[in-house]
């Protein structure tokens, strides 16, 4: 099977408990894959593994296409925001920053890319005095200077009103139009129907079901993914 | 009372019309105070930064030390510095006792633990806020200490300021490396002491009121650093 990346045996512990794993699965969807599951299914921590931020105990991680095995082609957008003690537009600026851009130029894309995700503040404010919509969507912006090819985001939702999420879903399925892949968690289920291309359904730190968006929530397979669409599964 | 009323105007007086020996005494106070916080700076700087972003197993041992040190009695370290500068001492060919550079040297010592802690703790903080991130962005080792230097900055300045506020206004220390000698090391604490000793309350005031002033403005600078961290002015 031929997928973007696969993951075998794959399996994280932390503080002698096993929290992820043994995951073996392809990722074949070229759009936008949801990650669901109940809180502590181990849906951050399959993010993370991904991205390279969280060690793996067994097993490995193998990208299709070395080019999106670079950390620096994935962007990340974390579930609570990483404010810098910057303005906005400098926060947004820093990836390239990092990459040696100039900082005039940074700040001109940073603009640009701000304007993208529909960030319509005063961008030389401290980053600090935006509301949980607006983090977020530099958070978004930030993500996206380098151009990435996946784009990986954990509950960016999970905070936000109504509208702020309707404004981010927006936002997802005009990235997604570009050629981006996203995958992205949450365990709000109405936002993974409008937005499902494919899920992976993970329970207890395993993958329990995978299959695509419209599949899942019309007929799925497992037990526990049946309680969880029916709301069995709370937490 | 009434001698006080005097002293305070005889005070004022000295101020105003900046009286030489008021003079030199302040200058060699601020020379030997920034001077270590100086030096201190550029040692407690970037070993507390360096303590908060690296992990090694004696880590928890230094940072013991320098909860410990920051508590040393000033007196002690004069002593110390002393007995290693004075002539029979092992650094006694360097004839450093009795002069300003001593008096530097003691307040470093006493200082740099406090300089380091602040700044440990304030760079601990905001690598734990950033470090996601940076990882996440594949910033390379030294751009995130730049990021965290940069973006810690006013929290460092406050440690050394600090720093500079501990030294001014201490006394045991220098007195005893320093010896209080007339236009050669005499300094604003040592000063009072010695005219408080003599009873010249006017002269010894004059010089409290600039300490105070001293420390007023240090204070004033620390108040404004935070309040423009809090009001989140980058
Ligand atoms: N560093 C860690 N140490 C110990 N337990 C952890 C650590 N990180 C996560 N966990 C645990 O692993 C489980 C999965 O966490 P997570 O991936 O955050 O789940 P989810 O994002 O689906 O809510 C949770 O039970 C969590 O408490
Ligand atoms: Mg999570």
């Amino acid at each position: 099977m031929s997928g973007w990346v696969s993951l075998s045996g794959v399996t994280v512990r932390r503080r002698g408990r096993t929290i992820l794993g043994p995951l073996d699965a392809t990722l074949n969807g070229g759009g936008l894959t949801i990650l669901m599951g109940p809180n502590g299914a181990g849906k951050t921590t399959l993010l993370r593994v991904l991205h390279g931020l969280e060690r793996v105990n067994t097993g490995d991680v193998h990208w299709t296409d070395p080019k999106d095995a670079d950390g620096r082609s994935q962007g990340f957008v974390f579930q609570t925001p990483v404010l810098m003690r910057r303005s906005v537009l400098d926060c947004i600026a820093y990836p390239l920053l990092l990459d040696g851009v100039s900082r005039t130029q940074a700040r001109e894309q940073a603009r640009a890319h701000a304007a993208e995700v529909g960030l319509t503040v005063n961008l030389d404010q401290a980053v600090t005095f935006l509301s949980g919509g607006e983090k977020q969507k530099m958070a978004l912006a930030r993500a996206l200077m380098r151009r990435p090819r996946i784009l990986f985001l954990d509950e960016p939702c999970a905070n936000l009103d109504g509208r702020s999420v309707k404004e981010i879903e927006e936002i997802l399925h005009r990235i997604k139009a570009g050629g981006t892949r996203i995958l992205m968690s949450t365990h709000d289920m109405g936002q993974a129907r409008r937005l499902a291309d494919d899920v992976l359904f993970l329970h207890a730190g395993k993958l329990v079901e995978q299959s695509n968006g419209d599949d899942f929530f019309r007929s799925p397979r497992t037990a526990e993914a049946k309680a969880y669409l029916k709301g069995e599964i709370l937490l | 009372m009434n001698s006080i009323g005097e002293g305070l105007w005889q005070a004022a007086r000295l101020v105003v019309t900046l009286d030489p020996d008021l003079v030199e005494i302040t200058a060699l106070s601020l020379r030997v105070s920034l001077g270590a916080t100086l030096v201190a700076s550029c040692i407690g700087l970037p070993l507390g930064a360096w303590l908060a972003v690296n992990r090694f197993p004696a880590r928890r041992f230094v940072i013991a030390i320098l909860n410990a040190l920051m508590g040393l009695p000033p007196v002690v370290v004069g002593l110390i510095v002393y007995v290693l500068f004075s002539r029979s001492g092992p650094l006694g060919v360097l004839g450093l006792l009795f002069t300003p550079t001593a008096m530097v040297i003691a307040q470093v010592i006493i200082i740099t633990p406090i300089i380091a802690s602040v700044a440990h703790q304030a760079i601990r903080d905001l690598w734990a806020d950033y470090h996601d991130l940076l990882i996440s962005l594949q910033a390379t080792r030294l751009q995130r200490i730049k990021t965290l230097l940069w973006d810690g900055r006013r929290a460092l300045m406050t440690a050394s300021l600090a720093g500079f506020g501990r030294a001014i206004g201490e006394v045991g220390a220098i007195m005893i490396v320093g010896g209080n000698i007339d236009h050669a090391t005499r300094v604003l604490t040592t000063a009072i002491a010695l005219e408080t000793g003599k009873g010249e309350f006017d002269m010894a005031l004059a010089l409290g009121f600039v300490l105070i002033g001293l420390a007023i403005l240090v204070n004033l600078g620390l108040h404004f650093i935070s309040r423009t961290e809090r009001g989140a002015r980058w």
